[in-house]
């Protein structure tokens, strides 16, 4: 077995510098790497380029990149639900470079994957189209997307074990299992570390292979961005 | 009479066949579920990861790793499946999805789609709209058939930035249904008590009335 565990919070963020590209897993507040953000937000490091569904909400997630001004450039594919992040985003303080989804998540993939670059229908004949390289694959045209380069790639899991299998939990699969590995160093923190032996093979969602880093996230607060409920009949 | 948001689902509830599985964007899309006959076998997807949605949780019964793309709590019915967003995304641009249904801002003759971006305003990004008005071949726009000012959202040609273009094949609005054809918008049905002359003053675009248009089943 190869160990990837690390100590603590600080051992898992080793390396990263002002100016490096993070990948951020999570959608909404969902799956998001509460802890690695937090730590993140309170370095003393900036000027990042962050890829991510999402932007948080001000006070929590992402959000709290912002609320530190630790972004320069925001690569995204829906931007709402943040104030901060929309105060910098109108005054030019940030760059935004939005993405469909589909092709946020397949850009994320191919890197992970060794897949230089795409083919996708997504943004056809809109503005995102424009500057790329259009080909016709029987008779529908299609846009190449290039996969993502990114130094750090911070990752919540539900489980993991020691090296660094790792399981996730109902839609917090999202972006994390196709992030990890897609960047040069991968960190996930998991709410729950077990013993390697403890997870069964049959049901690993991603090989610790494409781990680099592994360990216990102190707390979950696990926030809700939109509760809706059913009335009872 | 024309309908309101919930008449608009009601009436897209209608094109969910057997078998269907279902992506419901934001807003009036989302209220389609509730119009779903527990006969029907239908499961619905969301892009951000789940196959198989049920109803929203009850108090207290809800789970911060259960959610939609609208970043709503959900529940999971027998069935389900959770799966990462690129594979979501696989499930769309695959076909594998058989029908989608989304809001817009407008849509055009030629069955072009804008709903993300307001020159001027807040842009806050197109989500999974591209991908899935790229790659679905039945794609329902449900909308109301003129803006706030009273302006036709129906269109010759889009004015705003476009979603995607020769995508849109039907249009269910609170005033018709109408299925874009090679020649233009073409007059399906009429919505309840809705004359034809109401449609004709609220579409900008080229509007085909055959000669008999049925009025809407609703009940």
């Amino acid at each position: 077995m190869i160990t990837k565990t690390v100590e603590n919070i600080s051992r898992a963020l080793e390396g990263i510098k002002s100016g490096m590209t993070l990948m951020l897993g999570g959608f909404g507040l969902c799956g998001i790497p509460e802890n690695l953000i937090k730590v993140l937000a309170n370095s003393t490091y900036s000027e990042f380029t962050c890829i991510s569904a999402n932007v948080g909400v001000d006070d929590y997630g992402l959000g709290l990149l912002f609320k530190e001004k630790k972004v320069k450039t925001m690569i995204s594919s829906y931007v709402g639900e943040n104030s901060e992040f929309e105060r910098q985003m109108l005054s030019n303080e940030i760059e935004v470079i939005l993405t469909p989804m589909g092709t946020l998540a397949e850009k994320c993939r191919a890197a992970q994957m060794g897949i230089p670059a795409f083919y996708t229908p997504a943004g056809f004949g809109t503005e995102i189209a424009e500057g790329k390289e259009i080909r016709t694959f029987q008779s529908k045209k299609y846009i190449l997307e290039e996969a993502y380069q990114a130094d750090f790639a911070l990752i919540k899991a539900w489980k993991g074990d020691h090296a660094g299998n790792l399981i996730f939990r109902g839609t917090a699969k999202n972006f994390n299992s196709i992030m990890t590995g897609a960047a040069k160093t991968t960190v996930v923190e998991v709410e729950k570390l077990v013993p390697v032996g403890m997870l069964d093979p049959n049901e690993i969602h991603t090989p610790g292979i494409f781990v680099d880093r592994i360990f216990q996230g102190e707390s979950f607060e696990k926030r809700i961005e939109n509760l809706t409920n059913s009335s009872p009949q | 009479m024309s309908l309101n948001k919930n008449g608009i689902a009601k009436r897209i509830a209608q094109e969910l066949q057997n078998g269907f599985y279902v992506n419901l964007g934001i807003g009036i899309p989302t209220l389609v579920a509730n119009y779903v006959t527990p006969e029907l076998e239908v499961e619905f997807q969301s892009e951000n990861g789940v196959l198989g949605m049920g109803p929203f949780p009850l108090a207290g019964e809800e789970d911060a790793d259960l959610i939609n793309a609208g970043k709503q709590t959900i529940t999971t019915l027998p069935g389900a499946s959770f799966f990462d967003s690129a594979t979501s995304f696989g499930m769309i641009r695959g076909k594998h999805v058989d029908l989608t249904v989304l809001g817009a801002m407008e849509v055009d003759q030629t069955g072009a789609i804008a709903n993300w971006k307001i020159p001027g305003k807040l842009v806050k990004g197109m989500g999974g709209a591209m991908d899935l008005v790229a790659s679905a071949d039945n794609i329902i726009v449900a909308m109301m058939h003129t803006d706030r000012h009273g302006n036709s959202k129906l269109k010759t040609k889009c004015s705003l930035p476009l979603t995607g273009v020769d995508c849109v094949k039907r249009i269910v609005t609170n005033l018709a249904v109408i299925d874009i054809i090679e020649d233009g918008f073409l007059l399906k049905e009429r919505a309840p008590n809705v004359e034809i002359h109401q449609i004709v003053k609220a579409t900008e675009g080229v509007l085909i009335i055959p000669e008999n248009v049925k009025e809407m089943e609703l009940n």
